[in-house]
């Protein structure tokens, strides 16, 4: 076993990890708290990764633009709250799902109109562009550390918001019982906007954190959205805790299958074969998972106390 | 009175139909949604360019030409090439980004009666056992590009090399290819996920290739997941340690975005191709050139095999005058390969694919600071891909 290799691929499961908890963070704060499913949620991330590209390019500066991308995605979230979602809390859940797809496809046009097909690589400065040298020989580049950074400074944030803040008392509250929040003479319009533009900051973020690895691109946000959802059922619909505990899982798992599975196909089946199998059987992997632990704890591993 | 009046127009449009308006009909099944529609765009604007440059005719037909996206999906692929010849009636169905779209769309088009003209993918089904008298390509076969490339490396001293593809049918062609000319030692094989969902960050893979301590990395990532490798070889810093030898994967859609963002590692980068946009010859330079000032950048391959496709539908309409339930006649002339291409001269084999030269690439700027790619030298002269064999057909 290559521990040097173990150690960097823990890392970039770790990032994964890290990029999954900024999306599902927030789907797991409408899901739970406004009982609405949001099959758009994976636009803002896109959304995010475009407004953030261009803001580099005029700004010349991938962390300025970052800086000036936040404010945008959420005017964009409380926007899309205040026109579409508002008028779908009082429906059920198949009128969200109908209504948020058609969401997927105005934005996915939206994005296509403005910035055209082709995509957009983003640019980073020359420091994040290397790698760094950690303990033991590692070397890993310093942009995927920094995102680690990021998303674990952003999960303590969101800890310390949830837990010792009045609104997430009223975050918590909410997600165990909303009838009751607003009998008790909460805004609990005001509280929804507020958390659909947290949500749509947090997906966007990720968004923009991943453009200069891989690029803003149409439908981005698509291709990661069933992932994040599988967090969610994995950690407990609506629980902060359990959508980081399961997006860890989840990064390791997905990045550790991608990494490992095919040696250890080897073992008993010819080279040919695990090259062949291998690919399908990791990409299988954390719907395994989902199933395995649906089966054992329906309502995922921690979910809110009160339903 | 007015019951005749009508007969009389419409007896009359109809004879205008047949008079004035006859036409070829032509379905391009391409990507027109989802990021891959950068590629099919290339392919849209190279067929409008060409049919701009016929004068809107083949022979005395005016062309139509059909677009359909088939969304990345084989099973919509297939559904559109149904529309095309059931619905449309279409004498030509071409375009085709994508094997397996290609391959799930092969019967529709076959059993139907009409001409299959791959614009791009080169599954190798369709040149060995499942040739067919009324499938041609204007492109290549997948595995002979990475043929190239496996040559090529051998040539560098190169003695091992760790390999990357996309988990789907061109991927494993392209593997099966440069494994099968080169003659060092393959440190790891990865496939990794394609289609609408597919993986784009490569960190765990790239990890693995680093610590497998192969000499070189070969790849092929065609679309948007070359930009993204490319970016992320940059960043893993292989550059330089771990030379990047690769296929399809460098482009003339993904140099303009690596350039606006600065990715200087990709200047110097080679691949193999059968095309590029220096080569010497007036219907590559019309094309090129005509391309350019159309759409103010240079075509992608993609682009030149479309433009390509379209000549070799002209050849065969006007070698039959524009009859077009002459099918063997069409057929005939399509097999000589009579019609100016923008790689220069070749010839079909007996299975209906190229049978053409492949060069070494490079990325360089050219006069205006542009980044684009010119001719290294010939790694192939007038190459034939192996399933040619297992073809039946003589």
């Amino acid at each position: 076993m290559d521990w040097t290799l173990l150690l960097i691929q823990m890392l970039n499961g770790l990032q994964l990890g890290v990029l999954l908890f900024l999306l599902a963070s927030g789907l797991t704060l409408v899901f739970g708290i406004m009982d609405f499913v949001n099959l758009a949620h994976g636009s803002f991330y896109m959304v995010g990764a475009f407004v953030c590209a261009s803001l580099t390019f005029f700004t010349g500066n991938f962390l300025i633009g970052v800086i000036l991308a936040i404010p945008v995605v959420a005017l964009v979230g409380v926007i899309t709250e205040k026109i579409v979602v508002q008028q779908l809390y009082a429906r059920d859940h198949l009128d969200h799902v109908l209504a948020t797809f058609g969401l997927i496809l105005c934005f996915d046009t939206l994005v296509h109109m403005i910035w055209g097909a082709q995509g957009i690589a983003v640019p980073l400065p020359k420091w994040l562009d290397g790698q760094v040298e950690l303990f033991g020989g590692i070397v890993f580049p310093t942009f995927r550390l920094l995102i680690i950074g990021t998303g674990l400074t952003i999960a303590f944030g969101l800890y310390y918001l949830v837990n010792h803040t009045r609104l997430g008392m009223l975050i918590r509250a909410g997600a165990s019982n909303r009838t009751m929040v607003s009998a008790l003479g909460v805004d609990i319009q005001l509280l929804f906007s507020l958390v659909f533009a947290l949500g749509a900051v947090l997906a966007g973020l990720a968004g923009m954190l991943i453009s200069p690895i891989t690029e803003a691109s149409i439908g981005m946000g698509n291709e990661i959205i069933i992932t994040a959802f599988v967090v969610i059922i994995v950690g407990g619909i609506g629980s902060m805790k359990g959508a980081f505990i399961a997006a860890m899982i989840i990064g390791l798992i997905d990045t550790l299958g991608r990494s490992f599975l095919d040696d250890m196909f080897k073992v008993f089946m010819s080279a040919p074969a695990a090259e062949t199998s291998a690919p399908a059987v990791s990409a299988m992997l954390i719907y395994i998972l989902m199933a395995a632990i649906l089966a054992v704890r329906p309502q995922g591993l921690f979910p809110p106390k009160v339903r | 009175m007015l019951k005749r009046t009508l007969l009389g127009v419409s007896l009359a449009s109809l004879m205008a139909a047949s008079a004035w308006g006859a036409e070829v009909k032509i379905g391009f099944v391409t990507t027109l949604t989802t990021p891959a529609a950068v590629i099919g765009k290339d392919m849209q604007d190279a067929v409008n360019l060409a049919v701009e440059h016929m004068g809107g005719k083949m022979g005395d037909l005016d062309i139509n030409v059909i677009f359909e996206d088939d969304g990345f999906k084989p099973e919509i692929g297939k559904q559109k090439t149904d529309k095309l010849v059931k619905q449309d009636d279409v004498t030509f169905v071409t375009g085709f980004i994508w094997s397996h779209v290609l391959l799930a769309s092969r019967k529709s088009a076959l059993d139907g009666g009409k001409f299959l003209i791959s614009s791009n993918a080169g599954p190798s089904q369709l040149a060995g056992k499942l040739c067919h008298e009324n499938f041609f390509s204007t492109s290549w076969q997948n595995d002979q590009t990475p043929m190239a490339m496996g040559e090529v490396l051998n040539q560098q001293g190169v003695n091992s090399i760790y390999v990357m593809a996309p988990n789907y049918a061109a991927g494993k062609n392209m593997v099966a290819g440069v494994k099968r000319t080169f003659k060092g030692e393959i440190k790891g094989t990865d496939f990794t996920k394609w289609g609408k969902d597919a993986q784009l960050d490569f960190s765990a893979e790239l990890a693995k290739a680093k610590a497998s301590g192969a000499e070189g990395i070969f790849v092929f990532y065609p679309g948007k997941a070359g930009g993204a490798f490319i970016k992320q070889y940059q960043q893993q810093g292989l550059q330089g340690k771990v030379p990047l030898y690769s296929v399809f994967t460098v482009d003339a859609i993904a140099l303009p975005k690596l350039q606006a963002a600065k990715f200087e590692g990709v200047l110097g980068s080679r691949m193999t191709q059968f095309w590029d946009p220096t080569l010497d010859n007036p219907q590559n330079k019309k094309f090129v050139d005509g391309f350019k000032a159309k759409y103010g950048k240079y075509p992608s391959f993609y682009a030149a095999q479309s433009y390509d496709t379209m000549y070799l539908i002209k050849s065969a309409v006007e070698a039959v005058n524009g009859d077009l339930s002459n099918m063997d006649g069409m057929r005939a002339a399509m097999k000589k390969a009579n019609f100016p291409s923008v790689r220069g001269e070749f010839t079909y084999g007996n299975n209906h694919m190229p049978v053409q030269n492949f060069y070494l690439r490079e990325v360089v700027k050219d006069g205006d600071g542009t980044w684009t790619t010119k001719v290294v030298k010939t790694v192939f002269e007038n190459h034939q891909d192996v399933y040619a064999k297992d073809c039946p057909m003589k």
